[in-house]
């Protein structure tokens, strides 16, 4: 049965009714559950309120970046392969507390065994997860630590100072002592993942907070457009810099484009943090030297385990548990294990 | 504002206009909500339960309020993007200054800086004859940017009980719910029966279907227009303090789509975005048809994205129905 049948069926049956808004909203409505319940086996049988299957709820900051898309598909793969049920919402934008609280609470009403959460806001979600632990389900944070840690029961995440250190003894590595003229292309100011990336850069590289090696800062929002305005400007301040900090790869692709437009491009070593397929690339390509790599598909996968041990024989998941981290180059720098591009293309992400 | 109900002189035509197109375009958005009501029932047995529902109400509450100020500037045929914004920095307001002042004076604060907001507005749509929809997006963008230097882009988590007195919870068992949904429910109770009951809320209307017509008719269209957008300064000072009782933390990255919610949910209520025809009773009914759909399409386990083209589509569909009914009537 597929969408387009659906569809046409839906359409058929649209145009021979009369055209009152309340049947075009019906047929709008059908046509939308229809959908979802031709998308696969997982959607057909949640909607029979399936008893046997296990339903687990997974909520990201927003469903468009391709990292939150890899850690949905391995989330679904993972669900899948143990006969559970996988409800995958989001926020509007990141930053939406408020939408992730509502998909909390619709997730509770539902009847979720466990929840696994990529906080947009650290601290404004703690109520709505201390609720519906309260309600006996079990909720895991994903990719981004709450605020205090332990308000969730288990945290999968990149240890993301390691991440940062590695970042940043490469980047100290490459320049061969050279003294390093540093620009910061930051994310969002005040996020836990951006302030572990940043402090461990510096603690890689050797520079503390406020050193004068750091030529400037600016706030990218991890966004590739707003990273290239932000270096074309600081390299108007800044023209003999030689080391860029990235917070993630798109804002090194915004960098790095900057860079190229002020043919500087062998004047800087460029670093980064995900591990994307089009930020190993970048690296393959030279654009940037090194990036670090993330697991995204280990922490849905570990997660989506977790929950279903815990519905099997009720051990909760504890602590923090580091989904690794992987420096990833072609221009290695001694004493620092890194893996080459070859290898980065097998296992990246998106 | 003379609240008497009785109009001297010509504008009967146009309260004629409004009184008939009051009743039949909330058919639609109604008959949708039932049936969304009905479908989700049938799909899930946890559906209809008290929590379940609260639920909905509660998750209403602020994107519910903000657009009733919404349903106002659109009724006067203009639009409000700058609603949403106003509202965080009503909670960043009411966060920074209940520590020096108390909590009294951190809600009288707060409603001032929305009034004052509200009245920017207000002046540059009258005073100037700027466009509405240039004028708020140039306020949403500089409110946001304000709130986040005010904020230090920080969030400030809130604990004083005045602030988060909307978040109450009262009620017994499984059937609870917050106080915040009674002020939703105030606050539209409020505005309908200013909006039908009495002369200023008949020159909304007046205004918006057309300002050469109310201003022939004797009408202040400017005092009116005013009027409407300090209105909404309020309304969003009053979701301010409903947003700390759901939330207890002021965060200036919040409700960044909110303007965007509130015109959906005004849209589907049946509100022309041309003016002059609607009412907030559709516009509850909208919010209430987001709220239900999203719920619900989770209760039975869809993802985000098809929830997304579910909202889109109704949009569409609103404003199609709402074409195809002025074209029909003109």
């Amino acid at each position: 049965m597929s969408f387009v049948d659906n569809f046409r069926r839906a359409a058929a049956r649209r145009s021979q009714v009369t055209k009152t808004v309340l049947l075009v909203t019906a047929g709008s409505l059908t046509l939308t559950l229809a959908a979802c319940g031709s998308g696969g086996g997982a959607g057909n049988s949640a909607s029979q309120g399936s008893s046997d299957q296990v339903k687990i709820g997974l909520v990201t900051k927003t469903d468009t970046n391709p990292y939150f898309v890899k850690l949905r598909e391995a989330a679904k793969a993972e669900a899948d392969k143990n006969n559970a049920s996988l409800i995958a919402l989001a926020g509007k934008f990141d930053g939406d507390n408020e939408g992730q609280v509502a998909a909390i609470e619709n997730l509770v009403s539902q009847g979720v065994k466990g929840i696994l959460i990529t906080p947009s806001s650290s601290s404004g979600i703690l109520a709505a997860i201390k609720s519906a632990r309260d309600a006996g389900v079990v909720v895991i944070a994903l990719d981004t630590a709450t605020d205090p840690e332990n308000a969730v029961d288990a945290t999968f995440a990149t240890d993301n100072k390691k991440a940062g250190q590695l970042e940043g003894a490469w980047v100290k590595g490459a320049l061969a002592g050279k003294t390093p003229k540093l620009l910061m292309l930051d994310g969002t100011p005040g996020g836990t993942v951006d302030t572990f990336r940043h402090d461990g850069f510096l603690q890689g590289i050797g520079l503390k907070e406020g050193d004068p090696a750091i030529a400037g800062k600016e706030n990218t929002n991890g966004d590739q457009t707003k990273a290239q305005t932000a270096m074309e400007n600081l390299l108007q301040r800044v023209p003999d810099a030689n080391a860029v900090y990235t917070i993630n790869e798109p804002a090194a692709a915004g960098g790095y484009q900057a860079i190229k437009d002020a043919g500087k491009v062998s004047q800087f070593t460029v670093a980064s943090i995900d591990g994307s397929c089009t930020g190993v690339k970048n690296v393959k390509a030279g654009e940037f030297g090194a990036t670090v790599m993330q697991f995204p598909a280990k922490m849905a996968a570990q997660g989506v385990d977790a929950v279903v041990k815990f519905s099997k024989d009720g051990t909760k998941p504890s602590g923090f548990n580091d989904t690794g981290a992987q420096l990833i180059t072609d221009k290695p720098v001694s004493g620092l294990d890194s893996k080459d591009t070859s290898w980065g293309l097998q296992n990246c992400w998106g | 504002m003379s609240s008497s109900p009785t109009m001297a002189a010509p504008p009967s035509k146009p309260t004629f206009d409004v009184s008939r197109v009051l009743h039949q375009p909330l058919f639609g958005p109604l008959g949708a909500l039932i049936l969304a009501v009905i479908i989700f029932a049938v799909a899930s047995p946890r559906f209809l339960s008290p929590f379940n529902l609260s639920l909905i109400l509660q998750q209403s509450i602020v994107v519910g309020i903000l657009a009733v100020g919404q349903t106002l500037i659109i009724l006067t045929a203009g639009i409000d993007l700058s609603i949403g914004a106003t509202a965080v920095l009503g909670t960043i307001m009411l966060a920074k200054t209940v520590g020096s002042g108390g909590a009294v004076a951190a809600l009288i604060a707060t409603l001032l800086i929305c009034m004052a907001v509200g009245a920017v507005n207000g002046t540059l749509v009258t005073v100037f004859k700027l466009p509405p929809f240039i004028v708020t997006l140039g306020t949403f963008t500089a409110v946001s940017a304000a709130t986040q230097l005010f904020a230090g882009s920080a969030t400030y988590p809130v604990q004083d009980s005045v602030l988060t007195f909307l978040g109450t919870s009262i009620g017994s068992g499984t059937a609870r719910t917050t106080l915040g949904v009674f002020v939703l429910i105030l606050v539209y109770a409020v505005t309908w029966y200013a909006l039908t009951q009495t002369a200023g809320g008949r020159h909304i209307y007046a205004v918006g279907g057309s300002p050469t017509a109310a201003r022939l008719a004797g009408i202040k269209t400017n005092r009116t227009l005013f009027s409407a957008y300090i209105f909404t300064g309020v309304i969003a000072a009053i979701a301010a303090w409903a947003a700390l009782g759901r939330i207890p933390t002021a965060d200036p990255n919040a409700f960044q789509t909110a303007n965007l919610d509130t015109i959906t949910a005004v849209v589907i209520g049946g509100t022309s975005l041309f003016g002059g025809r609607g009412s907030v009773v559709g516009t509850l009914i909208g919010t209430l048809i987001v709220g239900v759909l999203r719920n619900g399409l989770t209760l039975v386990g869809v993802d985000n994205l098809y929830q997304n083209i579910a909202t889109g589509v109704l949009v569409i569909v609103a404003v199609a129905f709402d074409q195809f009914a002025r074209r029909r009537s003109s």
